[in-house]
C-alpha cells in the first residue's frame, strides 16, 4: 500500500495519463466497433454515408447549378470538403451530448473527466482515417495522384481537430446546463456547412468580402487542402486571405477556441456528476 | 457530532495504530435543489429571476471518521440518508463542500458493480473493457480473464451477449471483475441484493479473503445480516447526520429502531419555556421496570419516565409535571406533583433531583414524546423551565386497536 493519503475529488485529466489513454482508447475502440453493430454493411457504411451524399451534391451543385466550371478536379474537392466537414460536425455533434450520454460512468465510477470527450474525438478520427482511405482511392481513379503536398494534410486535420475539439468541448458542458445548445448547434452548424467552401471554392467568393470569408477556420483548411491536394496551382489560403500573417488571425481563432473550451471543461466538469 | 463518536472502543478493529486507510474529516455536502428547473434559455430569459430560488438538500452533514487499514467499515441508514452521497464524495465523483476524503492506497473507482458494461457486447469483451476501467492494463486483464470467468461460473456463456444474460449471471461477473482489480480499498454500494443462495455464499467468501488480505472495504447497505457479519464497525446515517459510529450490533439495533419507530431524535428538541435560572431540567428519559433506558417498549409493560432536575437557587414546593404526545400532537397523558400527597418540599441551590413517574403502559403503539417541566408553585403558569419533546418512546403492540389506548378491560355480554 502506498504512503501518501490522496485527497479524493473530482479530476478532468488526473496525474496518471496512462490511465486516461488507456481508458480513451478503449472507450473509442468500442464506440467504433459498436457503431455499426447489427448492421449487414458494418464499417462499410461509414463509406455508403459520405459517397452517397457526395453523389448528390455533386450532381445537384456541379452538374445542374453547374457551380465548378472550368476548377479543376472539382469532384475530388467537394468529396475531400465533405469528408472532412463532416469529421468537424461528427466531434462537436459527439461532444455536445458526450457527457449526457455517459452520465451513468460519470456518476458512478471515478475517473479523469476528459476521458469522455476524447472517446468522442478518438473515435472520429478512426472513422475519418477509413474514410479517407477510400477517397484516396477514388483520387487515383480521377487522376490525382500523391505528391509531397498531401502530408500538409496532417497539420490540416490536426487544426480541423483541435478547432472542433475547442467547440465540442465548450458545448459539453454547457449543454449540461442549457438543453438549447443542441438545436442552436444545428442551425448554426447547417449555416457553417454553407459558410465554407465545401459546395464551391473560397475563389469564387466577392473579393470584397473574401478576407473576412477566410476568417473562418475551415475555409482555411479546406482552401489549403484544394492547393495541396487537387491543383498545385490553386490559390493558397494565405493567398486568398491577402498575407500569410494575416493567416494568423484564423489561426489565433482556433487556439482562442479551444483554449475557451478547455477553460471551460476544466472548470465545469468536475460538478458535472451532480449537475446530469 | 460529538468527538467522543470518532472512536469509540471496539475491540478487534484491524489498522489500529497504523496511518488510516481512509480518513473523512468534517464532510459535508450539500445539493442545489431549484423549485422549477429551468434548462433552457428561453425560460431563464423569461424567469431571470425566479430561477434562483433553490432549497438546499443537505445530504452529508460534517460527517468524520477514520477508517483503519484492513477495516470492513459498514455505512447503513434509510433511502435518502446520505449513505450513497458520503460513498460517491469517498471517490472522488462528486466535490465536497466543506471537509477532506483522503484515501491511502489505490482506490478501486467504482462505486455500483457493472458500471459501463455494455449489453452488446459478448461477457468476454465486457470483462475486458471493465478490467481496464478498474485500472488494469490490457495485458493484466488478459491475464486474469480466466480467473473472472471461472469465479463468476460462466465459462459456458462467454461468447453470448449480455443483454441476454440474466441479471443474476450480470452480477456475477460485475462481482467478479470488480474483485480482480488490485485496489487496496474497496467502495461497494448495495451489492448483495442481486444473486442466488449460492452466489451469495461465495460472495461472502471472498469478503472473508479480502479480510484477511488486510484489503480494507466500505460497504453501503440496508442489510443489517451482512453488517453484522463482515463490519468491524459500522456508521449509522439519518438524513446526513452521523448518528454514530458503533460495534455492527448496536449500530443494527439502532437501525431497526429508526426503522420500525422512526425514532431518531434522541435529543430531539422542540421549544423551550422559562428562563430556567432557578430550576434547570437536564434531560429526561424513559425507563423499564428494571430501570434501565429505553428507546422503546412493549405494551403492557411497567414504564417510567424521569427527569432529572438541577436547582441554581433555593425553591420551595415546586411543580413537577410530565406531558406525554403521541403523533398527532395529542396529549394522551399528562401528571403533575401537585396531585399527589402534599407540597413536594424544600429544594437547594446546587442540588440535583431525578423526578421519576411510574405507570403501566396501555399506550396505543406508536412514538411518543415527553414534555417534562418544573414550575413554582401556585401560579400555574409560571414555568420555570418547560422543554418540549426532549424524550421519545416507541411502544410496540402486537394489535393497533384504533384507540389511543388500550387499556385492560373485560367484555360481558348478557342477554336480558
Amino acid at each position: 500500500m502506498s504512503t501518501t493519503a490522496m485527497s479524493q475529488r473530482p479530476v478532468v485529466l488526473g496525474a496518471d495519463f496512462k490511465r486516461y489513454w488507456a481508458l480513451s482508447w478503449t472507450l473509442a475502440t468500442t464506440e467504433f466497433k459498436l457503431r455499426f453493430y447489427g448492421s449487414v454493411l458494418g464499417y462499410a457504411w461509414t463509406l455508403v454515408r459520405p459517397f452517397a451524399l457526395f453523389g448528390v451534391l455533386y450532381i445537384v451543385f456541379a452538374e445542374i447549378a453547374k457551380l465548378g466550371e472550368g476548377i479543376k478536379g472539382f469532384p475530388a474537392y467537394i468529396l475531400i470538403s465533405m469528408v472532412l466537414f463532416q469529421f468537424f460536425k461528427a466531434v462537436v455533434d459527439g461532444c455536445l451530448t458526450s457527457l449526457l450520454n455517459r452520465e451513468n460512468l460519470l456518476r458512478k465510477m471515478h475517473f479523469p473527466r476528459l476521458v469522455i470527450p476524447t472517446t468522442v474525438v478518438l473515435s472520429a478520427l478512426f472513422e475519418l482515417t477509413l474514410t479517407l482511405a477510400a477517397v484516396f482511392i477514388f483520387l487515383f481513379i480521377s487522376g490525382i495522384f500523391p505528391t509531397a503536398g498531401w502530408l500538409e494534410l496532417i497539420p490540416l486535420a490536426a487544426m480541423l481537430t483541435v478547432f472542433a475539439t475547442g467547440l465540442g468541448l465548450l458545448f459539453s458542458v454547457m449543454f449540461v446546463r442549457f438543453r438549447d445548445i443542441a438545436p442552436i448547434w444545428d442551425v448554426v452548424g447547417q449555416m457553417l456547412f454553407y459558410a465554407s467552401p465545401i459546395l464551391y471554392v473560397a475563389s469564387m467568393v466577392p473579393e470584397d468580402f473574401r478576407q473576412l470569408y477566410m476568417l473562418n477556420p475551415i475555409a482555411v483548411v479546406l482552401t489549403q487542402m484544394r492547393h495541396a491536394v487537387i491543383d498545385s496551382a490553386a490559390p493558397t489560403a494565405a493567398a486568398e486571405i491577402g498575407s500569410t500573417a494575416l493567416l494568423l488571425l484564423p489561426v489565433g481563432f482556433v487556439v482562442v477556441t479551444f483554449a475557451l473550451g478547455l477553460w471551460a471543461f476544466v472548470r465545469e466538469a468536475p460538478k458535472v456528476a451532480e449537475n446530469l | 457530532m460529538s468527538v467522543t463518536a470518532l472512536n469509540p472502543t471496539v475491540p478487534d478493529v484491524p489498522g489500529a495504530g497504523r496511518p488510516p486507510a481512509v480518513r473523512i474529516e468534517h464532510l459535508s455536502k450539500s445539493f442545489k435543489l431549484p423549485h422549477q428547473r429551468y434548462s433552457t434559455l428561453k425560460e431563464r430569459m423569461l424567469h431571470p429571476f425566479r430561477s434562483t430560488t433553490f432549497d438546499e438538500l443537505e445530504a452529508v452533514k460534517d460527517v468524520s471518521v477514520e477508517i483503519g487499514e484492513g477495516e470492513f467499515f459498514g455505512i447503513v441508514g434509510r433511502n435518502g440518508s446520505g449513505k450513497s452521497t458520503l460513498l460517491k464524495c469517498l471517490a472522488g465523483i462528486y466535490r465536497t463542500d466543506r471537509g477532506e476524503a483522503e484515501v491511502r492506497g489505490r482506490l478501486s473507482p467504482f462505486i455500483e458493480l457493472g458500471v459501463g458494461f455494455n449489453p452488446d457486447l459478448t461477457a468476454r469483451e465486457n470483462v475486458t473493457i471493465n478490467a481496464i476501467m478498474l485500472g488494469l492494463s490490457r495485458k493484466q486483464a488478459a491475464a486474469r480473464f480466466d480467473e473472472i470467468i471461472a469465479f463468476a461460473e460462466l465459462e459456458e456463456f462467454l461468447d453470448l451477449k449480455l443483454k441476454n444474460y440474466s441479471s443474476g449471471m450480470h452480477v456475477r461477473l460485475a462481482f467478479s471483475v470488480a474483485v480482480q482489480a488490485d485496489a487496496d480499498v474497496l467502495l461497494i454500494d448495495e451489492v448483495l441484493a442481486v444473486g442466488d443462495a449460492a452466489f451469495q455464499q461465495k460472495c461472502f467468501e471472498q469478503f472473508e479473503r479480502m479480510k484477511r488480505e488486510g484489503k480494507t472495504i466500505v460497504l453501503v447497505t440496508h442489510d443489517m445480516s451482512a453488517v453484522r457479519r463482515f463490519c468491524h464497525r459500522a456508521m449509522l446515517l439519518e438524513r446526513g447526520d452521523m448518528l454514530g459510529i458503533d460495534t455492527p450490533d448496536a449500530i443494527a439495533r439502532r437501525y431497526n429502531e429508526l426503522n420500525f419507530g422512526r425514532l431518531i431524535h434522541s435529543q430531539t428538541e422542540g421549544g423551550r419555556f422559562g428562563d430556567h435560572a432557578i430550576a434547570e431540567i437536564k434531560e429526561a428519559w424513559f425507563e423499564d421496570a428494571r430501570g434501565a433506558r429505553i428507546k422503546s417498549l412493549e405494551q403492557g409493560q411497567r414504564c417510567t419516565m424521569a427527569m432529572q432536575v438541577h436547582f441554581h437557587a433555593d425553591l420551595d414546593d415546586p411543580i413537577f409535571a410530565f406531558n406525554l404526545i403521541n403523533e398527532p400532537r395529542h396529549t394522551v397523558f399528562a401528571t403533575t406533583s401537585e396531585w399527589s400527597d402534599g407540597p413536594s418540599g424544600h429544594f437547594g441551590a446546587g442540588e440535583t433531583v431525578t423526578v421519576r413517574v411510574a405507570f403501566d403502559n396501555w399506550l396505543a403503539p406508536m412514538r411518543y414524546t415527553l414534555t417534562p417541566s418544573v414550575a413554582r408553585a401556585g401560579m400555574g403558569a409560571d414555568a420555570l423551565d418547560l422543554r418540549e419533546d426532549l424524550a421519545s418512546i416507541v411502544v410496540h403492540g402486537a394489535r393497533v386497536t384504533g384507540g389511543i389506548a388500550d387499556v385492560p378491560h373485560e367484555f360481558a355480554i348478557e342477554r336480558a
